[in-house]
């Protein structure tokens, strides 16, 4: 730590957000200011920047506990709202994963599927306080003799309710063109044949993982935004992958790190958990999520002011490529380019769409910044930091 | 069988050919006017409703918009539901008109209902379902 000018610790910066001094900026305020003033200057006088995305995560979902009935049910089937719900855990608890879509969904026989309806509606019903068809089956045991229950639920009254998240706020995502001569219909989105459009999904500079590209500050115990409430980092998610390519500054140039995230669903709302409905693919779920960087020395402060110029994604054929497992990089391009609305690709102009709310993701991290002001939020110090 | 009730925009010069006779000639469709004011050498409006199959109903709106007539549903719009968008832009991957676009630098996502065809494709491309099309109970008569 002798190496760095500025030192702070976990425990100054919090003993300034409760005294009410702390000095907080979003990711995209952080940009200039460090152009500006420096970073040791920054660092000495910003303790923490907010981050935020808001985009389809296909890996999250929630543990419910649903309270016992008379007589007592041990659940080996569940469904809520006609969606299937993982019933293996215990007696009267499940798991609703966002991508199941409901039970009657004619799929992708009516090519390419709608998905009106699945596990993160679901979630997104239950926060906004909607009633919840509950339907279990059991096989009936001595201790648990029900074998059939239907009731209907609200988040509320369920005894227990936790968002728990696998694979979030993915660092890094391919840019997806198609060079077949079909449109087809991905979780990146729709893309016409001939590499009509390009679709991106980052939130770029405000994306939580590029601003702390090395996890120096993120591990368990992390508290961040989850879905509109407090919630926590409490491992790294699946698919983590730090190795990936860096550039100088450590920016990966392909997908690399993940989170594991939780959180009570029962503070969360329905404006930060959406459920998406991906034409041709399948149902899944908008996640809100920010993290806020504690200012910890002028090395942090630097990786924060990273912008959209200086953050690169590979082009990818999801045409044939993909669908074959050939991993195979059409180009480089910088998220401001993305951003500007069209790329150069093959010689030619190439509209690019974005999947990922950059309102949102700019909102989440401008209340993140408000609760950090307010004394609400502190910063979490993680019991171990995600390996990198 | 396919039918629609379209608003036929004429540009001044094609308000005296009988271009709609052709839809039943060319393109085996048959249509009821529904309401009418062309005008030699002035703009004309017709609301018409247009009956065939599926392909020569494509194939005979191609033909009008070949010949300037702007071509609209009459019997749909497509609006925007505010509150569910949440300015993701997935949508802007298949609007062909741009009526839906993002606005720099904020990446707001901006619905131009003029610019709208009615073609419906944003309805199931929005992952948040937040377009939707609706009967626009225009009053013809
Ligand atoms: S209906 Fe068609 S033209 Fe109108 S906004 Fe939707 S995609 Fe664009
Ligand atoms: S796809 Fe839907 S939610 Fe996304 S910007 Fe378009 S209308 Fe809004």
């Amino acid at each position: 730590m002798t190496e760095h000018k500025i030192n702070k610790t976990y425990q100054q910066i919090n003993a300034r957000i409760r005294s009410g001094e702390a000095v907080v900026v979003t990711a995209e305020e952080i940009i200039d200011i460090v152009k500006n003033e420096g970073p040791v200057e920054a660092a000495r006088r910003v303790d923490v920047v907010t981050t935020g995305t808001f985009a389809p995560m296909c890996s999250s979902g929630a543990f419910i506990n649903f309270g016992h009935t008379v007589p007592t049910t041990k659940a080996s089937k569940v469904w809520l709202n006609n969606v299937s719900a993982y019933a293996g855990v215990a007696a009267v608890d499940c798991y609703i994963g966002v991508t199941e879509p409901c039970e009657d969904d004619p799929l992708n026989k009516v090519y390419p599927g709608e998905f009106n309806y699945g596990g993160g509606h679901v979630i997104h019903d239950l926060v906004a306080g909607k009633k919840i068809h509950l339907k279990a089956e059991a096989y009936g045991t001595d201790c648990y003799p029900n074998r059939n229950i239907e009731k209907e639920v609200t988040l509320r009254k369920l005894p227990n309710a936790v968002l728990c998240n696998p694979r979030n706020a993915y660092q890094n995502y391919n840019c997806a063109v198609n060079l077949i001569n079909k449109t087809v219909y991905t979780y990146m989105g729709t893309l016409k044949p001939n590499a009509a459009n390009a679709n991106y999904c980052s939130a770029g500079q405000l994306s939580p993982l590029f601003n702390d590209p090395y996890y120096k500050t993120i591990g368990l115990g992390t508290r961040i935004f989850l879905g509109g409430a407090q919630g926590y980092v409490t491992w790294h998610g699946t698919q983590h992958k730090p190795g990936a390519k860096r550039t100088k500054r450590g920016i990966p140039l392909t997908p690399a790190g993940t989170l594991w995230v939780m959180g009570d669903l029962k503070k969360m709302s329905p404006r930060w958990l959406v459920g998406a409905s991906l034409q041709g693919y399948g149902c899944s779920m908008s996640v809100g999520l920010g993290i806020p960087i504690p200012i910890l020395n002028e090395e942090i402060v630097n990786y924060t002011a990273v912008s959209d110029e200086e953050l690169f994604t590979q082009i990818v054929d999801y045409g044939h490529d993909y669908p074959n497992g050939i991993s195979k990089s059409y180009g480089k391009v910088s998220y401001a380019e993305l951003k500007s609305g069209y790329i150069k690709f093959r010689g030619e102009e190439v509209q690019t769409v974005p999947l990922s709310s950059i309102v949102r993701a700019r909102e989440v991290a401008e209340i993140l910044k408000g609760w950090i002001l307010k004394g609400d939020f502190l910063i979490g110090e993680p019991q171990f930091t995600l390996p990198s | 069988m396919y039918s629609k009730i379209l608003i036929l925009r004429f540009p001044k010069t094609e308000a005296e050919k009988p271009i709609v006779c052709y839809l039943a000639k060319d393109y085996d469709l048959t249509f009821n006017i529904l309401n009418a004011a062309v005008l030699p050498r002035k703009e004309g409006i017709m609301v018409l409703e247009l009956s065939g199959t599926k392909k020569d109903f494509k194939e005979g709106v191609k033909y009008l918009r070949s010949q300037g007539v702007q071509v609209q549903n009459a019997s749909q719009e497509v609006k925007r539901i505010k509150k569910k968008c949440t300015h993701c832009g997935s949508c802007t991957a298949v609007c062909p008109t741009g009526a839906l676009a993002v606005q720099r630098p904020e990446m707001l996502v901006d619905f131009n209902q003029k610019k709208c065809s009615v073609c419906e494709l944003c309805l199931t491309a929005c992952p948040s379902r937040a377009m939707e099309a609706r009967p626009t109970n225009k009053a013809f008569f």
